[in-house]
């Protein structure tokens, strides 16, 4: 049965190389193999999983050992990997989205001529993605960490024609590589402090060590997960990232790439339980994020972009539950699985809806859709439900474990991670019911032309709107994008209720993880109440201001909170002026040094010793007798110091 | 009278041979100084050979002539050469080894 | 030369050679490096080595003073006039010193250098001299000839190879190899002809000249000297005599002098 783990690998590696490799020649029937064979990793997965299953809670975990890759003296690096419960997770969540969102793009992608390298692209991010969570070592999984970063970037960047897809491309490829360096450096500290990088004996070793390295590698670690994932700081990527096609959205940037930060602090719990200043670092990346991530999503009128800062939100929920600790390990990944779902079925419909409206993305130009595309309707609201956690869907069973465990980290500090938390909750029901009322109630704002909007007067209409303005038909999406919909859907109803059910999930993933469940200072079910209250006043809210008034086709100016949200929390203001002036300004700096204290350090030894030459070169005449009068000095000089010494 | 006089006078005809290197640029001249030195050198030897009453000063004395001998055959057949090329015998005008 | 003399303090006789002979060494050396001719040079170092051999004789070296005035005196020595012949035997030197502070410097470090080797050489308590009468018990020449073919019989073989080689290296230094073949009389004068620069014979020195000597230029016909007239080693060594203003004035005078005599002798002869 190990050996069937690599070929979980290998089937989506195989596909890439194959479609990118094999030319035009494949271009008719590329798709449906890089969508086979995406499925062909799930169907691998599914006997995996039932084998994990049949065996004991303590023998769930299967290696496979396929070659030594950098065998160097005491440097032993090999290809080797590991299938255990959380791994198992994984797998599934990406092999099951992944093969979903693959049938999804066979329909986006119907009518572009470069369909074959996407999915040849989708492949490799499936690849590398089950190398990042499979991986039995951390210089292995880091090799997978790169390989998604890749992917990420040659999706987003997939339309290169466009210039904000190509900037938007290189962002993240830059701002993961800050990341990178982060994870670059933990596993340097790890080979030095542990002798090895797997993770058996790391996280085996870690309870003897001390907390300064073991604190360092988690600060290194953190610092990794917050470029993969999209958190502060390092969070301004994701929403430039919608550049990309939808399907990406979804796999890469919802369901699974950008919680493999979450996977890293989840698998690396055991360094993180040694170093309580790591966590709690931790934990106040993941609360300052979910509220970023929320106001953000409020303010945007680009419904992907508005589901990105839901999706920084959300994965804030899980940094934060992961770095509670054993309290919240589990509750994190049971989150992730859960957002993994209904997220990328909110990024499915919302990519169907664009595909109905000529690809416009901004909400004011929606309205009322739900007559035109019921499926879409019906699937987007089902995710929406469980997002915001409504009672008995998905998100409601995890994310409320969620705040449950932040109570549960107890003292002042459990009481204002859990009131983020809960604030966050009402936030997200407010943008999602946003999100809700704009693109499918209302008026249908599309069949009026476009008028310039003052918020962002640099936007030109085009020629074509001004003079004769055609209004999109909308429509429902074919069959293979409303399929992977309704499935998606389905899952986002029922997992988190299976999942819960006589705490299966967390019972599956103790042996990885070691369950804490922790002693919140209010009883479960009044969390519980004051989740579903605040709940229902973010949904009030937003229909108060969406649903009773019309909304306008135009973006008012917004309050001061608002255009800041709308600019992203002028993160980018802020790295612009912080990392770009700021780093010119120092390059430059530097430059003055270098040029005045380094160059003239060493021109000036140059020019000193130049000069000294030419002196001493008046030396250096030619004249045999001067010659001859420096040897006799020379030997007078001799003769003295031979007298001299004697005399002493 | 002391024999260390003898050692006087060859350290002082070493000066003076010294010097004229020094201060004369005709080659041959020159060249007679350096024998004057080696001149001055030898002295010392026998005297010092009958200072520690041993013949072994003598002996060095007597390489020291052979090997002056030949260095006087080299050095006259050098300066020699040197005129017929370029009809000077000054020191001073081959210089020609500097920047 | 007796064994007394060579004891540990000398004999009033060897004290007044010393004194004697000493000034004239250090009067030689002197004058070999102040004389502007360098055949004066040679002759003064000359003396000084025969002094020097006589210095040898009186500190028990019989064989080396000997040596001294055969090899030195009579053979280097006479290399060097030789060589000063072959150079130019009038040609002065000046001793207008031509490198910047030379001078001065080559006095410093001279005064310096005899002052430390003489203070030296007083400093070092030099005082017992033990005498040559035990080594020279069996003649210097024997006693000599029993260390160079015994102890110093390497040093010996290897200073025969070198004047060897110092011999085939003079030898090499100013031996003249011919490259290419002679030319005849007839290609010499065809080269001359083609040159067109001096078709017929150099003129002849003293012809119309005041004065017919080889080292005179022939005048020309507007009365001004030719160098061409006079030899080229002459016009080298700058050994032309002048032909003009006073150089004139002393060669008539002297042409008038011998015509004195001449006629006097003519004079007797009638």
């Amino acid at each position: 049965m190990e050996n069937l783990i690599a070929l979980l690998v290998a089937a989506p590696l195989a596909g890439a190389a194959l479609l990118l490799c094999g030319g035009r020649r494949l271009d008719r029937a590329g798709h449906w193999i890089g969508t086979l064979l995406a499925l062909g990793s799930f169907a691998l997965a599914v006997p995996l999983f039932t084998e994990l299953l049949g065996r004991d809670a303590e023998h769930r975990t299967l290696h496979q050992h396929l070659f030594s890759w950098i065998p160097v003296g005491g440097f032993q690096a090999d290809v080797a990997f590991q299938l255990d419960q959380l791994s198992m997770t994984f797998v599934l969540l990406i092999t099951g989205v992944g093969s979903l969102i693959h049938i999804y793009s066979i329909g986006y992608m119907e009518h572009d001529e470069r369909r074959r390298r996407f999915f040849g692209y989708l492949n490799l991010f499936l690849a590398a993605m089950l190398l990042l969570v499979l991986a039995d070592n951390y210089l292995l999984l880091y090799v997978g960490w790169e390989g998604v970063g890749l992917a990420s970037y040659l999706l987003i960047g997939f339309w290169q024609h466009k210039p904000s897809a190509a900037t938007a491309a290189k962002k993240a490829f830059l701002v993961n590589r800050v990341g990178d360096v982060g994870l670059s450096i933990a596993i340097m500290l790890m080979f030095t402090t542990f002798g090895t990088f797997a993770f058996g004996p790391v996280l085996g070793a870690a309870g003897e060590t001390s907390e300064g390295k073991l604190t360092a590698i988690g600060v290194m670690l953190l610092l990794a997960a917050c470029g993969k994932s999209a958190q502060v700081p390092l969070q301004s990527w994701l929403g430039d990232a919608m550049e990309g096609p939808t399907p990406v959205s979804a796999l890469i940037h919802a369901a699974t790439m950008v919680t493999a930060g979450v996977y890293l602090i989840t698998r690396s719990g055991a360094i993180f339980n040694g170093a309580p200043d790591a966590q709690t670092a931790v934990v106040v990346v993941g609360a300052v994020t979910l509220l970023f991530g929320a106001i953000v999503g409020c303010a945007k009128d680009d419904i992907k972009k508005a589901l990105a800062g839901s999706t920084m939100s959300q994965i804030g929920y899980m940094i934060l539950a992961a770095g509670l600790g054993p309290i919240g390990y589990a509750f994190a990944i049971m989150h992730l699985v859960t957002h993994g779902f209904f997220k990328a079925g909110l990024f499915l419909g919302a990519g169907s809806v664009m595909h109905g409206m000529n690809d416009e993305v901004d909400m004011r130009r929606y309205g009322g859709l739900r007559k035109y595309m019921p499926v879409t309707f019906i699937t987007f609201g089902l995710g929406y439900l469980a997002i915001i956690g409504f009672p008995g869907l998905s998100g409601f069973f995890s994310k409320d474990k969620i705040i449950e465990a932040a109570f549960a980290k107890g003292g002042t500090e459990g009481w204002i991670l859990g009131g983020a938390a809960l604030l966050g909750a009402a936030i997200t029901a407010f943008y999602m019911t946003r999100v809700m009322l704009m693109t499918f109630f209302g008026e249908e704002r599309w069949r009026k032309a476009p008028t310039p909007s003052p918020a962002e007067p640099s936007v030109e209409p085009a020629a074509e709107t001004r003079g004769e303005y055609t209004p999109p038909h909308p429509h429902e999406s074919p069959r293979s994008m409303t399929i992977p919909m309704i499935l998606l859907a389905v899952g986002s109803v029922f997992a988190g209720g299976l999942f819960s059910i006589n705490e299966a999930f967390v019972t599956w993933l103790e042996p990885v993880t070691s369950v804490d469940h922790g002693h919140p200072p209010l009883s479960a079910s009044a969390i519980t109440t004051a989740t579903i209250v605040v709940m229902v006043l973010g949904v009030g809210l937003a229909c108060l201001q969406y649903g009773r008034k019309p909304v306008p086709a135009v973006a008012p100016r917004g309050s001061l909170l608002t255009r800041a949200a709308r600019r992203d929390l002028l993160q980018d203001d802020f790295n612009h002026v912080v990392l770009v002036r700021g780093g010119g300004e120092l390059t430059r700096a530097l430059v003055q040094l270098d040029h005045s204290v380094v160059d003239g350090a060493v021109n000036g030894t140059a020019a000193s010793m130049g000069g000294l030459s030419g002196r001493l070169r008046q030396a250096q005449n030619g004249f045999a007798r001067s010659y001859a009068v420096q040897m006799l000095g020379g030997a007078a000089v001799l003769i003295a110091v031979t007298l001299l010494m004697r005399g002493v | 009278m002391n024999p260390v006089n003898y050692l006087y006078l060859a350290a002082l005809l070493f000066t003076i041979g010294a010097a004229g290197v020094l201060i004369r640029r005709n080659a041959i001249v020159v060249f007679m100084c350096i024998e004057l030195m080696l001149n001055a050198c030898n002295l010392a030897f026998v005297v010092f050979s009958r200072m520690h009453g041993n013949l072994d000063g003598q002996i060095i004395a007597f390489f020291t002539m052979v090997v002056a001998a030949a260095e006087v055959v080299v050095g006259l057949a050098i300066i020699v050469s040197i005129f017929r090329t370029r009809h000077t015998a000054s020191v001073d005008d081959a210089s020609l080894m500097k920047l | 030369m007796t064994t007394t003399s060579l004891a540990a303090a000398a004999s009033t006789g060897e004290a007044v050679q010393f004194w004697i002979l000493g000034t004239v060494a250090v009067i030689g050396a002197l004058c070999t490096i102040l004389m502007r001719r360098a055949v004066h040079s040679a002759l003064s170092l000359a003396g000084t080595m025969i002094v020097l051999a006589v210095f040898y004789l009186a500190n028990g070296a019989y064989f080396l003073g000997i040596v001294q005035i055969v090899v030195y005196t009579g053979a280097i020595m006479m290399l060097f006039l030789f060589v000063v012949m072959l150079v130019g035997v009038t040609a002065a030197d000046s001793l207008k010193e031509t490198l910047k502070g030379q001078r001065w410097l080559a006095a410093a470090c001279g005064l310096g250098f005899g002052i430390l080797l003489i203070a030296g050489i007083g400093n070092a308590s030099l005082r017992h001299f033990n005498g040559l009468g035990e080594a020279n018990a069996g003649g210097n020449v024997q006693g000599l000839a029993a260390l160079i073919f015994t102890k110093y019989v390497f040093a010996f073989e290897v200073t025969g190879a070198l004047l060897i080689t110092a011999a085939v290296g003079a030898m090499v230094l100013t031996h003249r190899e011919r490259t290419e073949r002679e030319k005849t009389q007839r290609e010499q004068s065809e080269a001359r002809i083609r040159e067109g620069k001096q078709i017929p014979p150099l003129p002849a020195p003293g012809v119309y000249a005041r004065h017919n000597a080889v080292d005179v230029p022939g005048l020309l016909p507007d009365g001004t000297p030719s160098e061409l007239t006079v030899n080229p080693t002459l016009r080298e060594r700058g050994q032309i005599r002048d032909v003009s203003g006073a150089a004139l004035d002393e060669l008539k005078a002297l042409e008038q002098r011998s015509e004195e005599r001449l006629g006097r002798s003519e004079e007797a002869k009638r």
